[in-house]
């Protein structure tokens, strides 16, 4: 019983890794799920190499949303931009090690998919610089 | 000696009275535990090996043997297109369709030409607001209420916007039933059409048809009744409401997905505008211009849902037999009984008004022991794992949801073969649900 809700998934929703906003920020990006309501806001600092130094997060929603996006906070970090931007569905089951319906599936993503939206924001911003 | 008269009388009377306790005595064996039977798939189990306990019934109903069997049945034995072929099995399959349109007119109280098969209530609600183009004008107005699904508010954002006119809302008291002084406010001279749900989706709430269709017609407006939600679970008589539309699904009621209804009052659908336009709702076609056929036939444009249609008069059929004061009285008797043991649950809110004033629908949350809010999905899931369907999400009803403020709720909804243990099972699954996420 309780298959998706495995200690490790309940531990990161309870008590969720660097969640907080981040004022040095290099960039940040918010996004929802209309279909659930679920809201999370991605703050990331990347340094001159373009690796991500530190990833944080706030928002509110399902166990899986919230839990998922505190693992790749911890995930992400060293990354590269562009190792971050080929993240998919497969890694993000993996990190979650749960079975995971089509729609849980959307709640798992929200995170990633607003991580790569502050990324794709950050890369916009550097165009403009140049 | 008594006459001859008087015997036979007397036998009558005796007769009557055999049936009526014949009557009663099949009613009885009509307990909810017989109705099961019909339905294989509630015998089913899932996840984990755990029986099902299917309590989604808003979003769509299990179907009785009775229904599959009759749909196989044309298929097998007599398919064929309707209204056209001069042999047997046209004629037969003809004949089963029209007679499915007859059941409608019956079970509803409207007459036959009034009775229009759709694919689902949407259909149904979409052929109305197509209808109203050429009768709106800039500033004219369109009224719906804050409790309404996305089915009935789309289409009209869409008519307001292209006509120019308004689109206005009837408040709600306290989020659970309809403030009757706003009605009478917010309906005017200007008011065209008048939309509102028979019953809400999310709050369970039956709505005074009556009083609105008194208001809506004080000011010459036409009144659409989303019935989704009540014509499967309530007796509905559409001359007795006086609404101009009635619009259903038939797989919120026993029946396939794919066939639903849109009920007319005559007079109106005689100059109404169909919103689909080929065969089969033409009478005499030239090449350049072309007559409609008669009702109902002038809105079932295209081969229609012949399997889906005989498979609806089945599921009248069916509901009939249990009776629709029954029905709403099953449901109401178990609504009321899952509201209280919900109440005994401190951690659980519910939404909308007291039992006495809805259907067969719940909606609630859930919270931990700070007080948070355990996400509808998170509910959900493990409800899921321990066999249980219930709706989690916004039910097609985001506005109201906002309004509320709140993401989504959970919802569970009953029909004719649910039962008490089903509802002890979901209490005791929340405990856990509550214990897990504190």
């Amino acid at each position: 019983m309780n298959n998706i809700y495995r200690e490790n998934i309940l531990e990161h929703y309870k008590n969720p890794l660097n969640h907080e906003e981040m004022a040095d920020a290099t960039v940040d990006f918010e996004d929802t799920n209309p279909v659930c309501g679920d809201e999370i806001h991605f703050w990331v600092k990347i340094d001159d190499d373009g690796k991500i130094k530190r990833a944080t997060f706030k928002g509110r929603g399902c166990a899986i949303s919230q839990a998922s996006a505190s693992m790749l906070t911890e995930t992400v970090e060293g990354m590269t931009v562009e190792e971050v931007e080929e993240l998919g569905a497969d890694e993000i089951r993996e990190l979650l090690g749960v079975p995971l319906s089509p729609i849980r599936l959307k709640c798992a993503l929200l995170g990633l998919k607003v991580l790569q939206g502050a990324l794709l924001k950050y890369k916009g911003e550097q165009v403009n610089k140049r | 000696m008594p006459s001859d008269k008087k015997v036979q009388g007397s036998l009558n009377f005796h007769k009557k009275m055999a049936f009526k306790i014949c009557v009663v005595a099949q009613m009885d064996q009509l307990s909810i535990e017989n109705i099961r039977k019909d339905f294989p798939i509630l015998s089913r189990k899932v996840r984990n090996n755990v029986p099902l306990i299917y309590l989604d019934n808003a979003a769509t109903t299990q179907k009785p043997k009775q229904v599959v069997d009759a749909i196989a049945d044309y298929y097998l034995r007599y398919n064929a297109n309707v209204h056209r072929g001069i042999h047997a099995l046209s004629e037969e399959a003809s004949e089963k369709y029209e007679e499915a349109h007859l059941k409608v007119a019956k079970f509803l109280n409207a007459k036959f030409q009034e009775v229009i098969f759709t694919k689902n209530t949407t259909e149904g609600l979409n052929i109305v607001a197509h209808g109203m183009y050429d009768r709106l004008e800039r500033d004219d107005e369109i009224v719906v209420t804050r409790m309404e699904h996305h089915s009935n508010i789309v289409p009209f954002q869409v008519l307001a916007r292209k006509t120019g006119a308004k689109l206005k809302f009837i408040e709600l008291d306290k989020f659970e039933t309809l403030n009757l002084e706003s009605a009478e406010k917010v309906i005017t001279d200007r008011t065209k059409l008048v939309s509102i749900p028979h019953m809400s989706n999310v709050l369970g709430t039956i709505n005074p048809v009556k009083d609105i269709v008194d208001i809506a017609k004080a000011h010459g407006s036409l009144v659409l009744l989303d019935g989704a939600q009540s014509v499967p679970h309530l007796p509905v008589d559409f001359a007795d409401l006086g609404v101009d539309f009635l619009a259903f699904s038939g797989h919120k009621m026993l029946a396939p997905m794919g066939i639903g209804g849109l009920i007319g009052k005559e007079e109106v659908l005689e100059d109404f505008e169909p919103l689909l336009y080929g065969g089969e709702m033409i009478k005499y076609v030239d090449y350049e211009r072309a007559t409609w056929n008669d009702l109902p036939w002038k809105f079932e444009a295209g081969t229609p849902n012949v399997g889906g249609g005989i498979g609806l008069g089945v599921a009248i059929d069916y509901l009939s037999n249990i009776g629709m004061e029954r029905v709403h009285k099953m449901e109401r008797e178990l609504t009321k009984y899952t509201m209280e043991r919900f109440s005994e649950l401190d951690f659980v809110q519910i939404y909308g008004p007291p039992s006495e004033y809805r259907g067969g629908v719940v909606s609630f949350n859930v919270f931990n022991d700070d007080g948070e809010l355990i996400h509808p999905h998170d509910v959900s899931t493990i409800l899921d794992e321990h066999g249980i369907a219930i709706r989690a999400g916004h039910h097609c009803a985001q506005p109201l949801m906002r309004a509320m403020s709140i993401p989504a709720t959970n919802r569970v909804s009953f029909y004719i073969y649910n039962n008490y243990e089903e509802v002890d099972k979901t209490v005791e699954v929340l405990k856990e649900v509550k214990a897990l996420f504190s």
